[in-house]
């Protein structure tokens, strides 16, 4: 059965101009034990799909779906109280910058220590040991004297491994991780990614992985979903995918990456991705799309085996 | 070919204060480092934070004279040049940064940001500056329509565009590019590397591409310079480093690079540790600390920068 079931999720942000659909009818289900990647460009709805399901939007956000159920149990029409119990707990989540996220005025000790206190049923001794524990678990020497230590003491791959202990503290189910290795550099982020994805296999918790990056998906995902302008434009096995891309949108992607050219220009896709008042009326790739034909720009595209489009390709690489 | 930039021994050394009662500490930013650039040709330098990309940059742009070392841009040695020579020669060389935004003012209009450098720095009447800056916007993809726009009405892709575009303005012969892709999504990002490739092609621009993705770097270079805490690691053609790549960091670099196809699983070296203190290297090779294959003699001495397996290679063990 699926940990994480969305579907039809909708986020709308209440503009001086109207309201912005930010994601567009998006469902999602993900095994438990799998690390499923959302990969898509900047304004693809990919973050506040995720940070709507934490609870995490401001009020001018609406969020609305069939249900998004986790573990069994619609987080959303739990009330505030019951969902606090989930989120943190159950649902941990790592985010992009670890330095913004930790408190600067608190040791790390006691930041890790307030997640256990909140949640867990455990006496100080024993917090302590805990924390002690995931601090060796995510590979900080001498975590004993880093107890007391203030995040501005901590190198950027050190402050995300404290973030990723802070997660992992109340051993939750699923791991929601928002460009966890982006602000590192490459070798830190090798580090970081061989960490979580050991983690993840010894505990059995499922990740989910948002990125930019087809490379860290490539590496670490087992399934894949494409989203495109709030939309879900594919979901796939990552092998497949990076096999046979049957969405346009992600077969031009993949081609766009520079490790993919064969001459020197690259093979990039024109324009950009539509804004508030932009939106196409039919498939939202349409306008970018070398293969658009014009039932694409008039009618909403079928979704058609997890693939977003009217006409789906079918070899590999295909345009 | 002509030379545009030779650099020989560049060392760049800060004093950081540390306090009224210690002796300040000296930091090696750049410690000897040697190489030249063509017209037309690209010079990629790759390495991590703290490994004095940044440094190199702010010299190449004379922003800062170097400590020692000789730094030869065009035809004039910038060691020793009086402030005419230096002004005549900072047009010359221009940069583009990596968060195109927070160079430009939110206030200023989009041509009349392009036509500043040329205000500053040429006698021109405002309807050739205009005619100029229309004219550049062209050149990079803009539309004229852009000209009386203001910053935040642009995407990303095109705010690096019209950082190009006013990098250019003065003509000049060598672009300081300051990982001018990283901030882009792949899709704008492909954009820019063509229009980059096309400018180089149209205009023989030299340029040095600051960057720490290897992917971008291995389509984009000529030569690709390894840096690590300041000292130049491996030098040599793109092909001789991504095909028999010899230092133990580039190795680690590579093989560190995700790449994106499932199917090839490649045995990642990972390195242990972190990057030491600048303010405290390691004794004798500075890589030494995190080098999966470090022995005695690296802690003594620190391996010179010598011709092995083809190319440069800064290593005892290999």
């Amino acid at each position: 059965m699926a940990l994480l079931d969305i579907r039809n999720l909708v986020v709308e942000f209440r503009t001086s101009s109207g309201w912005f659909r930010a994601v567009d009818c998006v469902s999602l289900s993900v095994d438990a034990g799998c690390i499923h990647a959302i990969v898509g460009e900047s304004g693809s709805g990919k973050s506040v799909a995720m940070l709507a399901i934490m609870g995490l939007l401001p009020k001018t956000a609406k969020v609305t779906a069939d249900h998004v159920l986790f573990d069994g149990k619609d987080l959303l029409a739990m009330s505030a109280r019951d969902r606090r119990k989930i989120i943190g707990k159950d649902i941990a989540m790592i985010f992009q910058e670890p330095m913004t996220s930790l408190n600067p005025c608190f040791t790390v000790g006691y930041q890790i220590d307030e997640a256990l206190q909140a949640h867990m049923d455990m006496g100080k001794a024993a917090r302590k040991a805990r924390t002690l524990e995931l601090l060796d678990a995510v590979g900080i020497p001498d975590p004993q004297s880093r107890l007391s230590a203030f995040p501005h003491q901590f190198s950027g791959g050190m402050a995300q491994r404290v973030m990723i202990a802070m997660a992992l503290s109340c051993k939750p189910k699923l791991i929601i991780a928002d460009e966890p290795t982006t602000a590192l550099d490459v070798t830190i982020q090798a580090q970081v990614l061989d960490l979580m994805t050991r983690l993840q296999r010894e505990t059995q918790t499922t990740l989910v992985l948002i990125t930019h990056s087809m490379g860290v998906v490539a590496e670490t995902a087992d399934t894949v979903s494409v989203h495109y302008a709030g939309q879900k434009v594919e979901e796939r096995t990552a092998n497949d995918l990076f096999a046979t891309p049957r969405h346009p949108y992600t077969a031009a992607l993949l081609a766009a990456l520079p490790e993919r050219a064969t001459g020197r220009q690259l093979k990039s896709i024109s324009g950009t991705v539509p804004g508030q008042f932009d939106r196409p009326q039919g498939c939202l790739f349409a306008p970018r799309c070398s293969l658009a034909q014009r039932v694409c720009h008039t009618t909403k595209p079928p979704l058609d085996r997890g693939v977003l489009c009217h006409f789906p390709l079918t070899g590999p690489h295909a345009p | 070919m002509t030379t545009v930039i030779s650099a020989h021994g560049l060392r760049q050394h800060y004093s950081v204060s540390r306090g009224f009662t210690k002796q300040p500490a000296l930091l090696k930013a750049l410690d000897g480092v040697s190489f030249e650039l063509e017209r037309g040709k690209t010079l990629a330098v790759v390495g991590e934070s703290g490994c004095g990309k940044s440094t190199l940059a702010r010299l190449l742009t004379m922003i800062e004279a170097p400590t020692s070392g000789s730094l030869r841009i065009v035809d004039t040695d910038i060691v020793g040049a009086s402030k005419v020579e230096l002004k005549a020669l900072r047009p010359r060389v221009q940069m583009v940064f990596q968060n195109p935004y927070g160079s430009l003012n939110p206030r200023q209009k989009i041509g009349h940001a392009l036509e500043e450098p040329l205000l500053v720095n040429r006698v021109m009447s405002a309807d050739e500056r205009s005619a100029k800056a229309r004219s550049m916007m062209q050149l990079v993809g803009l539309r004229r329509e852009h000209y009386d726009r203001y910053p935040h009405m642009f995407s990303g892709g095109q705010h690096q565009r019209i950082a190009i575009a006013r990098a250019l303005m003065l003509e000049p012969e060598i672009l300081v590019l300051d990982e001018p892709v990283s901030a882009l999504d792949v899709s704008i990002q492909a954009q820019i590397l063509n229009l980059l490739a096309e400018l180089q092609e149209r205009l023989q621009l030299a340029y040095v591409f600051v960057s720490h993705d290897l992917s971008v770097v291995r389509h984009i270079a000529d030569h690709i310079m390894v840096m690590y805490l300041g000292r130049v690691v491996e030098y040599g053609t793109r092909d001789e480093i991504f095909n028999n790549a010899t230092h133990p960091y580039t190795r680690a670099l590579l093989s560190a690079t995700p790449v994106a196809d499932p199917a090839k699983k490649r045995e990642r070296i990972v390195l242990k540790g972190e990057l030491p203190s600048p303010l405290s290297p390691p004794s004798g090779c500075t890589f030494r600390t995190r080098c999966p294959i470090a022995v005695e003699k690296c802690a003594q001495t620190n391996p010179a920068l010598e011709l092995k397996h083809g190319h440069d290679v800064a290593c005892h063990q290999v």
